[in-house]
């Protein structure tokens, strides 16, 4: 009788099988409406700052380091994942991923860095960003390449034969 | 280095502390959804003691409050020497929304060191255990910090060495695309 009902038990265990997930060795997917790791593109920032404004835990910092470049800072330390800088941006530039595997021992890990090139209008002296890669390329102070390292052709007469190939910085600042 | 402390040190079990400073218990309910059979931190040998002393690990939840930060200090120094810190959640990684409130001192390594970090609020219990096998040796961690550089010119250049000019047809031997 004990035998059989040992037989019983363990017909319902196999039957129950296995709940266990085998978690770090196969990843598991996530519900769909599940709010991971921010993740923003520099290129769609207009760096209107409207995130920082609105962070609640106040962690996306914005410095502007110069007349033309603001930096935006995500330290990814104290975020709280609620989605509301992505909800917020105009440009739709940053999204929430569904990372979570974020475990980490230094927690510089999880920050996000953005340049930003801003150009200064003319006439209320506020910054704003070119509409496209190149509207950007056309605006007045946008970073040129270490010109003194990295000679970049101004003029291509210049480098005929025969003609010298040097002081083309001094061209190109010149002519 | 720290890695390798941990396989040597915790080759055969992680005892677990579970130590909240004040948090709001979200991270708390995670850490004990951990334990439960459904994700079963067991088979990696973690169990969760009730005292310090006891410990290996101490996971800490929720930000370092004026009220609590003694108690956890004293906790810390209770366990015995090869010790590694959690920070689990983003008040104890950062101080979440609270790090700049009057009542506390921001996140948990303000107070005691700390060895890693799962961030989220709350943190899914995956997290968790990925944090868990990060510090165990079993995966690698998968976060890097990101960084986007200003905008560099997406024209080619061309380089004064690289031209040969016979006439007025200039030859570009080698163009650099960005």
């Amino acid at each position: 009788m004990s035998i059989l009902s040992k037989l019983k038990e363990a017909q319902v265990c196999l039957k129950a099988g296995r709940v266990t997930l085998p978690y770090p060795a196969r990843a598991v997917p996530v519900p769909e409406r599940f709010r991971g790791r921010p993740i923003f593109d520099p290129v769609k920032c207009i760096g209107c700052a409207g995130c920082a404004n609105n962070c609640p835990s106040r962690e996306i910092l914005v410095f502007d380091v110069c007349q033309e470049v603001r930096i935006l800072k995500y330290l990814g330390r104290r975020c709280t994942y609620c989605g509301r800088c992505a909800e917020v941006c105009p440009e739709k530039a940053i999204t929430m991923s569904k990372e979570y595997q974020n475990g980490t021992n230094a927690i510089g890990d999880l920050g996000q860095k953005l340049e930003l090139f801003m150009s200064t209008c003319q006439r209320c002296g506020r910054c704003f960003k070119g509409s496209s890669v190149l509207e950007s390329l056309k605006m007045k102070g946008f970073r040129m390449d270490d010109l003194a390292n990295d000679r970049w052709v101004y003029r291509a007469t210049a480098y005929l034969k025969g003609q010298a190939a040097t002081d083309d910085v001094k061209i190109e600042l010149e002519g | 280095m720290l890695k390798n402390l941990c396989q040597k040190v915790f080759g055969r079990s992680l005892w677990v502390y579970h130590a909240n400073s004040g948090g709001c218990n979200g991270c708390d309910i995670e850490v004990l959804n951990v334990l439960t059979p459904y994700y079963d931190v067991e088979r990696f040998g973690i169990k969760l003691v009730g005292s310090p002393r006891h410990a290996d690990v101490m996971l800490c939840q929720g930000p370092a409050m004026r009220s609590t930060g003694r108690a956890l200090k004293r906790a810390y120094d209770a366990m015995p020497a090869p010790k590694l810190v959690f920070a689990i959640g983003s008040c104890a990684c950062g101080g979440g929304i609270w790090h700049d409130s009057y009542a506390v001192h921001g996140p948990v390594e303000k107070l005691i060191p700390v060895n890693y970090y799962v961030p989220g609020c709350p943190p899914r219990p995956e997290a968790i255990i990925w944090g868990v096998a990060v510090a165990a040796g079993l995966v690698e961690k998968t976060t890097a910090p990101v960084q986007f550089k200003q905008l560099e010119y997406p024209v080619p250049r061309y380089h004064p060495s690289d031209l040969n000019g016979s006439g007025e047809l200039v030859v570009y031997e080698k163009m650099d695309r960005i």
